[in-house]
């Protein structure tokens, strides 16, 4: 059932890093034209989020109700909503919230993942059989739904997101590295630590770790800009950041009324949201060529 | 991992019954524990409410006696084992989560009813995905860097961080809108209306499907092509055209059949969302308006049976691809072989 993702895992990528530091990595990290690209456009959104209050025009929740649904103008460059609230200030401050909630969600389930794949694919037997059946039963569930009845069921808003995607983002890394750790299990340097006395927890942080770790930070990219768009799904649904905390999804939800007359309401933070999928995207197929991970 | 070729002996054909059922065994056998883990975490949904679930439905104003008669109602008012036993029989004998607490009618009928509509984007998004990719992934990989093959590669970049509404939306401003090809939402009411209707919500579907699709069919082409039986029936005069669609294809298409049943999960989702954008009455619109009025056995019931499909799409292609492989029927392990 499960033949996807987790088969892909090339048990010799890792086989070029030695002892967690990779020959060549920083050099070829350098070079890489995509890692570069990606890691610009990333810095440059993380810096337009953080100076939103600077960079923003207007006030983002200021309404105007005689100066609602404006085209784009010089004084409003992406027009104002219903409220007459200046798009481009609220889309300013959309990404600090929608930026910072994506990566504060992915963090937990990066942690319990990479975990539970050590773990599982160290020790073996039942722990890797019961850690199996719960990735199977996570992944049964389409991602939206089970992620949208979560935050239905916890209350919805930023807490309600933190507890679903901790609840069900961690079987992607525990896959891919329960993948790596069972490859390394037999590795000379592991069987050496093993025998040198090392307890497994040591075995595992100090020469098992270090090896899956890079696979694990390429998913990280993926996974941020996959929660980023749930999150932002959510918020279109009415499940997200709630109002009047300014949120891509929701402007979007906000301008669908409009669709046929005023398109750009709704197509402009779309673009921020693809812009930022773009970055992430970059950065980790960046790094996957510099780590040599598939 | 490079697949053999499809063309195989009769021979080998008629003795391999067994380890086709071996497979299809192994595979049943990884599906209850799955099973168990799916009833056990829908059962467990309406746990997770902060506080009081009845008082979470009813909201603040609700009288004690309301919340009471509604915790009695959901059997909230017993111990957790028979709770969950309750929850077990009812799904055994009616096959669902309980009736809907706003229609008082079985989420079963409710589901099955929406459920065509939505499959039928499914299907629909499958069948252009398909379309759209294959070719795409083929010139790719018959044209290694060339125009094609560098559009493809950066398909998946731009297409992962798509929201799959918003693709609705602008196919909604471009298609239907502007050009007027198609209705701008709902389903219509003459009999060609729906399939018409249906196309704007699979393509945007298919937006979800495509870049991961044309990524891994890119990959699986290359691999087949540097196989060793491609370089012979190359030197052996067959024509590149030839030996791509008729060699090269059919090996890649087990895998694809594959990534198409683990991508399945994902189809459902976002035909979910994209359904409401569209104004399209199936388990999308049921979903959230089962969420507006915290009827909270249908949200249950539609996460019940996207994950019983879910499952039952994987197992039956679990076993068609043992079945279809030769290299099951040889007795090697297939693609089903891995533990997890």
């Amino acid at each position: 059932m499960v033949s996807g993702a987790g088969a892909t895992v090339t048990p010799d990528a890792p086989a070029a890093t030695v002892h967690g530091r990779t020959p060549g990595f920083w050099r070829r990290a350098a070079a890489s034209p995509t890692l570069i690209a990606g890691a610009l456009l990333c810095g440059l959104l993380v810096v337009v989020a953080i100076l939103a209050p600077v960079l923003a025009p207007y006030d983002p929740s200021a309404q105007n109700l005689t100066g609602g649904l404006l085209p784009p103008s010089p004084e409003h460059w992406f027009g104002t909503d219903q409220l007459g609230r200046d798009i481009l200030s609220r889309m300013l401050f959309a990404a600090q919230v929608d930026l910072r909630i994506a990566v504060l969600a992915a963090a937990t389930p990066f942690v319990v993942g990479v975990a539970l794949g050590l773990v599982a694919g160290y020790v073996g037997g039942w722990v890797d059989a019961v850690v199996g059946r719960l990735v199977d039963t996570v992944i049964a569930f389409p991602f939206y739904v089970i992620v949208i009845a979560l935050v239905f069921a916890l209350g919805a808003g930023e807490t309600g997101i933190y507890v679903a995607f901790a609840l069900v983002g961690w079987v992607g890394y525990a896959r891919v590295v329960r993948g790596v750790t069972r490859s390394l299990r037999g590795a000379g340097w592991v069987e050496a630590a093993r025998g040198g006395g090392l307890g497994r927890a040591r075995v595992l942080w100090r020469h098992v770790l270090p090896h899956v770790l890079p696979q694990a930070v390429v998913l990280l990219m993926t996974e941020i800009l996959l929660i980023m768009v749930a999150v932002v799904t959510l918020g279109y649904l009415g499940l997200g950041v709630q109002p009047p905390t300014p949120d891509w999804g929701a402007m979007i939800a906000d301008g669908q009324a409009f669709v046929t007359t005023k398109w750009w309401i709704s197509a402009i933070p779309g673009l921020a949201v693809v812009s930022t999928g773009v970055a992430l995207s970059l950065v980790g197929d960046g790094l996957a060529d510099a780590w040599r991970v598939k | 991992m490079t697949p053999a070729p499809a063309r195989e002996t009769t021979a080998v054909r008629s003795t391999g019954a067994y380890p086709v059922l071996r497979a299809a065994a192994r595979a049943l056998a990884r599906v209850v524990p799955v099973a168990v883990g799916v009833v056990l975490a829908v059962f467990f949904l309406l746990r997770l409410v902060p506080g009081d679930p009845a008082r979470m439905i009813l909201g603040e104003r609700a009288t004690p006696e309301s919340v009471a008669a509604l915790r009695t109602r959901l059997g909230l008012d017993l111990p957790l084992p028979q709770q969950f036993a309750d929850f077990a029989v009812r799904l055994l004998t009616h096959g669902d989560t309980g009736d809907s607490l706003v229609y008082g009618t079985s989420t079963r009928a409710l589901i099955l009813e929406r459920a065509p509509v939505s499959l039928g984007i499914v299907a629909l998004a499958v069948a252009v995905s398909v379309l759209v990719a294959v070719p795409l992934a083929v010139t790719a990989a018959r044209h290694r860097d060339g125009i094609v093959d560098h559009l493809v590669r950066v398909i998946p970049t731009i297409g992962l961080g798509m929201p799959l509404f918003w693709v609705g939306l602008l196919l909604i401003i471009v298609f239907a809108v502007t050009l007027r090809w198609f209705p701008v939402g709902g389903i219509g009411t003459t009999p060609l209306d729906p399939l018409r209707s249906l196309v704007l919500p699979a393509v945007a579907v298919s937006f979800g499907l495509v870049p991961p699709l044309v990524r891994s069919l890119r990959a699986q082409l290359l691999e087949v092509m540097s196989a060793d039986f491609v370089t012979t029936l190359t030197a052996a005069g067959l024509s590149e055209r030839r030996v791509t669609y008729g060699h090269v294809l059919r090996n890649a298409a087990l895998p694809t059949l594959t990534l198409l049943s683990v991508y399945v999960a994902s189809l459902i989702g976002g035909t979910l969302v994209v359904e409401k954008v569209f104004g399209i009455n199936g388990l999308g619109s049921l979903l959230f308006n089962a969420i507006g009025n915290r009827d909270f056995p249908v949200v249950q019931g539609i996460a019940l049976y996207c994950a019983v499909l879910v499952v039952v799409v994987s197992l039956v292609v679990d076993v068609l691809v043992a079945w279809i492989d030769p290299r099951t029927r040889r007795g090697a392990s297939g693609s089903t072989g891995r533990s997890w």
